[in-house]
């Protein structure tokens, strides 16, 4: 068996994520070769072929010629799996190679079970275990979930990619930069983040004050900053801050991977919650069963008393 | 312009699941269902663009699944759609995205739309596959993951949000598919008035089986409840005493009060 695994590239840079690629087929026990859209001074470690596309040519984000890149390598390594991360860049490519190939797609592997896909379903109270029916599969395994062991090591053989096109139908025009954070919260050593379960943005200061009192920072999960309850300079998880402090507080935060991404790291993790089920508690070294609400300001009056 | 918003009647997301008698797919007995929400900030873009063109546009809402998706059109339509169109399928968690997505493109090809608005991905199944594979079915440009949206005389000008809170700026023309993620925009609430008026607008039903050609490419084998790792130690009980246990708790594992 053979898989062709899809690297990532952006801001001239080769995404450090493209070796999970490497780790995941590791264990599918396949064959591979890389394929990358991107320079030649950004090639990854690797024993074996690596497909190069100039970045410059085809662009970071032009989704039509990098379909067609893909295919190309697709026809001349006529690999069973075509692998990417489940990024905003595999996600946005994947299907379009799948529709093209007339393959199965089976989105965001968490892991590999006896030979199977297990993917998660329902804000990861549920799995399923997902198989496909084509000739080829193309495959997106959820960034972080396989693991990188040691330095990537290899002298890759690299392969030109060439197409004829230059143009797609969008048109990439740039990146826009993440705001200025004015919290910096990866050098916090106490969080305390509020999560949608709080209810409402008159109850921020409820939650701040905790932080307070355990002389940390006010973190939050994406619902609350795009709801506008707190500013997203204090937005925990993949599109916000990844944080490590000695003590993670999460109040009413359910836990979607996005968010436990960006915090899994913390030493010690409570999480405050009613829902006993939420994804928080699978990484909780606490799971205080309760209404945030009630208990928060109780608990805080305590901590003050110390 | 006709527009169509693509959305999935999905169970809220707090409730306890468990997997049905087959093994496959999750039990709905007790669920409560919901619009899912990404397709609510489809909806209210699409509603939006077409109060930004004068009322202009015409937006036909679809949804595929049992009588209960119903609910969800209706809700689209409270909030500003025009006409729903629901897509009978009571064994519609039996067909895989590449089914869905068929499906949905046999109806759009004959409707001529200029824009296709959906949510990135649904919170039950998450696959996020749909709105291109659609995209690539019909020919359309197509960018996922929209946190910005600007029309202006035939093209679209889109931001996507990537990983690190950055965000990629590009522009498509129409026809096109656009995928929303949160914080696209706030999504309103139907009004009184408008629930009313929703009850009046048009409301097609089609059978699935007058759209669908296509096998399933993928099959869920087995659907069941993640392995507990059971590493963390679960308090309950009255507030005072849960007070006192999780602050010697953290006196005991972690330095914040040394």
């Amino acid at each position: 068996m053979k898989a062709l695994l899809i690297c990532e590239h952006r801001e001239g840079k080769l995404l450090q994520s493209s070796y999970e690629l490497q780790a995941f087929a590791g264990l599918l026990g396949v064959e591979s070769a890389m394929v990358l859209i991107g320079s030649e001074a950004e090639v990854p470690e690797f024993n074996g072929k690596v497909y190069l596309a100039d970045a410059g040519k085809y662009g970071e984000y032009n989704p039509d010629l990098h379909k067609r890149l893909v295919l190309e390598a697709v026809a001349r390594e006529n690999p069973d799996y075509i692998i990417f991360l489940h990024s905003s860049y595999g996600w946005d490519l994947a299907p379009r190679v799948a529709a093209a190939l007339k393959a199965g797609q089976i989105s965001e592997i968490v892991a590999l079970v006896d030979g199977k896909f297990e993917v998660t379903c329902c804000n990861a109270k549920l799995r399923r275990s997902v198989a496909a029916k084509s000739a080829r599969t193309v495959l997106t395994i959820q960034a972080g979930a396989f693991g990188v062991a040691g330095e990537p090591r290899g002298n890759p053989q690299l392969e030109r990619l060439e197409i004829e096109e230059t143009a797609g139908r969008v048109e990439f025009m740039g990146y826009e930069a993440a705001e200025p954070k004015d919290v910096d919260l990866t050098r916090a050593e106490v969080i305390v983040s509020a999560g949608r379960g709080i209810g409402k943005k008159d109850n921020v200061p409820v939650i701040a004050a905790l932080a307070r009192a355990l002389g940390g920072e006010l973190g939050a999960s994406r619902p609350v900053v795009d709801a506008g309850w707190v500013t997203q300079s204090h937005q925990v998880g993949s599109t916000g801050q990844t944080v490590s402090p000695k003590l993670y507080v999460a109040c009413g935060i359910s836990g979607a991977i996005q968010h436990l991404a960006g915090m899994k790291k913390a030493d010690f993790i409570v999480a405050i919650n009613k829902d006993k089920d939420a994804p928080i508690s699978e990484i909780a070294d606490v799971l205080v069963v309760a209404d945030v609400m009630q208990f928060v300001p109780a608990f805080t009056e305590h901590v003050r008393r110390q | 312009m006709k527009i169509l918003v693509c959305i999935k009647q999905v169970p809220d997301m707090e409730s306890r699941f468990k997997p049905n008698s087959e093994g496959t797919w999750y039990d709905e007995t007790d669920l409560a269902f919901r619009m899912n929400e990404y397709d609510e900030y489809a909806v209210e873009q699409a509603v939006q663009l077409k109060e930004q063109l004068g009322g202009e546009p015409e937006i036909t809402v679809l949804s595929i699944g049992p009588d209960r998706v119903g609910e969800a059109i209706k809700k689209a339509l409270a909030m500003g759609g025009d006409r729903g169109v629901h897509i009978q399928d009571s064994r519609y968690y039996q067909k895989d995205p590449w089914q869905i997505a068929a499906t949905i493109a046999s109806y759009a090809r004959e409707q001529r739309f200029d824009l296709i608005f959906t949510g990135m991905q649904s919170q039950d199944r998450g696959s996020a596959q749909v709105g291109v594979t659609l995209a690539e079915l019909l020919g359309f440009a197509c960018a996922t993951t929209l946190v910005g949206f600007a029309y202006d005389s035939g093209a679209i000008t889109v931001k996507r949000e990537l990983e690190g809170g950055s965000k990629g700026v590009a522009r498509l023309n129409l026809p096109a598919v656009v995928t929303c993620q949160m914080g696209l925009n706030i999504p309103r609430y139907p009004t009184l008035p408008n629930i009313m008026k929703a009850k009046k607008k048009e409301f097609r039903t089609v059978p699935v089986t007058e759209l669908l050609q296509e096998a399933a490419v993928t099959t869920t084998e087995k659907m069941y409840p993640p392995a507990k790792k059971g590493a963390g130690l679960i308090l309950e009980g009255e507030t005072a005493d849960l007070s006192d246990r999780l602050l010697a708790i953290l006196k005991e594992r972690t330095a914040v009060f040394r």
